[in-house]
């Protein structure tokens, strides 16, 4: 049994503000994103009978907008949450146990109005292991492995940098996005070292904001009077590692990343050659380096290089990371719903800085540290 | 057998599965668990082997050596670590096979190395256990 194509995106939206939004807490941020979705969608509110949400729970998200759902999905893996979502309605849908399914994101990342404190159970494995040995979260321990990969592969700071540095000649397009002065290689290795070798403009922004989808059959969409096209969903793919960075099987390439993007792209049965455009949750400048190797687009220590030469630039030929991503754009801190969010405006053609005739696009997500993954590869032609 | 910290040694919360490991960590012993059925050797200490599912398990003493895989300075700490950075996050591969997450101490940040060969020292949290930390040897 396949759901290739028998899914569709119908509503996509983000809060109507990014940035600092301080009048609004982590749910009320759930609350707007899911409000300007539905609204893009068109849609009753009462036709909606599934909710999946992260950070926040489903249920505290259903009790505020006023939804009764007979389908609720609380996964909660990080930053990638929403791609499994998106996954696991897909497989709702088709199974008949809901027709039209809300996903929401909401972080008060940057002014922390209901958020949550996040402080690790000092009994848990991260607690006894990890923490005692002072690594401040992920500006630390995310990019520990880097120095390992570049000693392994030859990547140079210079080549990290311009990771920063081509995302950015996305963001100028984008009026949206928090980051959009042009920035040099020079700019990035200047800026203040975070942790050896990440400097602070290598590393994600810290925002407010939030953003919805509205997930239904490829069918049901057809009988819907929808203001923008459906999306539709070829293939999805998820994984999991390890709840400790410090536990990962090669800390040069995510397992989970590799897991994910093939069952992805096996289920969608395209090949790299076919995409169009490419978002890869980018936390710190080296995960679109491994997202390019693990998901397949290039080899093993090639990715520097192919980003170097401008393929993922305005103008190459895989358009990655248009919006700005979590560098320039905004990073909330589960910003995959953003990737997801930027691939169906590349695909109904409404992004900031369009692609020319994207028809295929695929996001892909990390959850925590090289923790869990998750990738949705998506069209805007109908099966 | 331990030392005074040069960092800080924030005491570790045990719980039962890990107990015996920290309890050793007083005593300068770094322990490791092995499979009985299928001999790996299991990191972070727990009730049953990750390979084979297997529950009889046993604790051996560890070399206390080492190589540096990769590391990270920290430029700023937070918590019982504010005002103590610059300092050196590092993985260690343990000869024994695991990796671990710990500190290099005994040198200079800026020449620490991938590669190079490490031993264990012991920083005395004050509270029954020990951190694990490693320094440069030879
Ligand atoms: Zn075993």
């Amino acid at each position: 049994m396949s759901i290739k194509g028998q899914i569709a995106i119908v509503g996509a939206a983000e809060t109507s503000e990014l940035g600092r939004i301080p009048q609004l807490s982590a749910l009320g941020l759930h609350a707007d994103a899911a409000v300007n979705a539905i609204r893009d969608c068109g849609i009753d509110k009462a036709e909606i009978d599934g909710v999946a949400s992260a950070g926040q729970s489903p249920v505290a998200v259903a009790k505020h907008l006023g939804i009764t759902p007979t389908w609720v999905d609380g996964t909660s893996v990080g930053g990638c949450s929403f791609m499994l979502h998106v996954r696991h309605a897909a497989a709702a849908i088709a199974a008949g146990m809901c027709e039209v399914v809300l996903v929401t994101h909401g972080e008060s990342g940057r002014s922390r109005v209901g958020n949550g404190a996040w402080s690790p159970d000092l009994q848990s494995l991260n607690g006894q292991f990890e923490v005692p040995y002072g690594p401040t979260g992920p500006p630390t321990m995310f990019p520990i492995g880097v120095l390992r990969y570049m000693k392994e592969t030859g990547l140079t700071a210079e080549q990290l940098a311009t990771v920063a540095v081509v995302q950015r000649q996305w963001a100028a397009q984008n009026p949206r996005a928090m980051m959009r002065d042009p920035i040099t290689v020079e700019d990035v290795l200047a800026s203040r070292m975070i942790a050896y070798p990440m400097h602070l403009l290598e590393c994600c922004l810290v925002t407010d904001g939030g953003g919805a989808l509205l997930v239904t059959s490829a069918e049901r969409a057809r009988s819907m009077d929808l203001t923008s096209p459906p999306v539709y969903v070829l293939g999805t793919g998820e994984s999991c590692e390890t709840p400790m960075v410090s536990q990962m099987e090669d800390f040069t390439t995510s397992k989970a990343f590799r897991v994910s993007g093939a069952k992805a792209f096996a289920e969608s049965g395209i090949g790299h050659a076919d995409v169009d455009h490419l978002m890869i949750y980018d936390a710190f400048a080296h995960l679109p380096i491994y997202g390019l190797e693990d998901l397949g687009f290039v080899g093993r220590g090639e990715a520097a290089a192919f980003i170097g030469e401008g393929n993922t630039a305005p103008g190459g030929s895989l358009p990655l990371n248009t919006n700005g991503g979590g560098l320039s754009y905004t990073h909330t801190g589960m910003y995959g719903m953003f990737a997801i969010q930027e691939s169906v405006r590349q695909l109904r053609g409404t992004a900031a800085a369009q692609v020319p005739g994207v028809e295929v696009s695929v996001a892909h997500g990390v959850g925590g540290m090289f923790g869990a993954s998750g990738t949705l590869v998506l069209t805007n032609q109908a099966q | 057998m331990t030392e005074p910290a040069e960092l800080p040694a924030p005491a570790p919360q045990p719980n039962l599965e890990t107990q015996p490991f920290w309890d050793a960590t007083a005593e300068g012993r770094f322990l490791l668990k092995r499979c009985d059925t299928c001999g790996t050797v299991i990191w972070y200490p727990r009730f049953l082997c990750p390979d084979c599912h297997g529950t009889e398990t046993s604790w051996f003493e560890a070399s206390g050596r080492g190589t540096i895989y990769t590391f990270t300075i920290v430029r700023r700490g937070q918590g019982p670590y504010a005002g103590a950075a610059p300092y050196v996050a590092a993985y260690v591969t343990l000869d024994e096979g695991p990796t671990i997450l710990t500190n290099i101490v005994g040198c200079p940040p800026e020449q620490v190395e991938i590669g190079q060969p490490v031993e264990v020292v012991w920083h005395d949290t004050g509270e029954g256990s020990a951190l694990y930390r490693f320094r440069p040897v030879g």
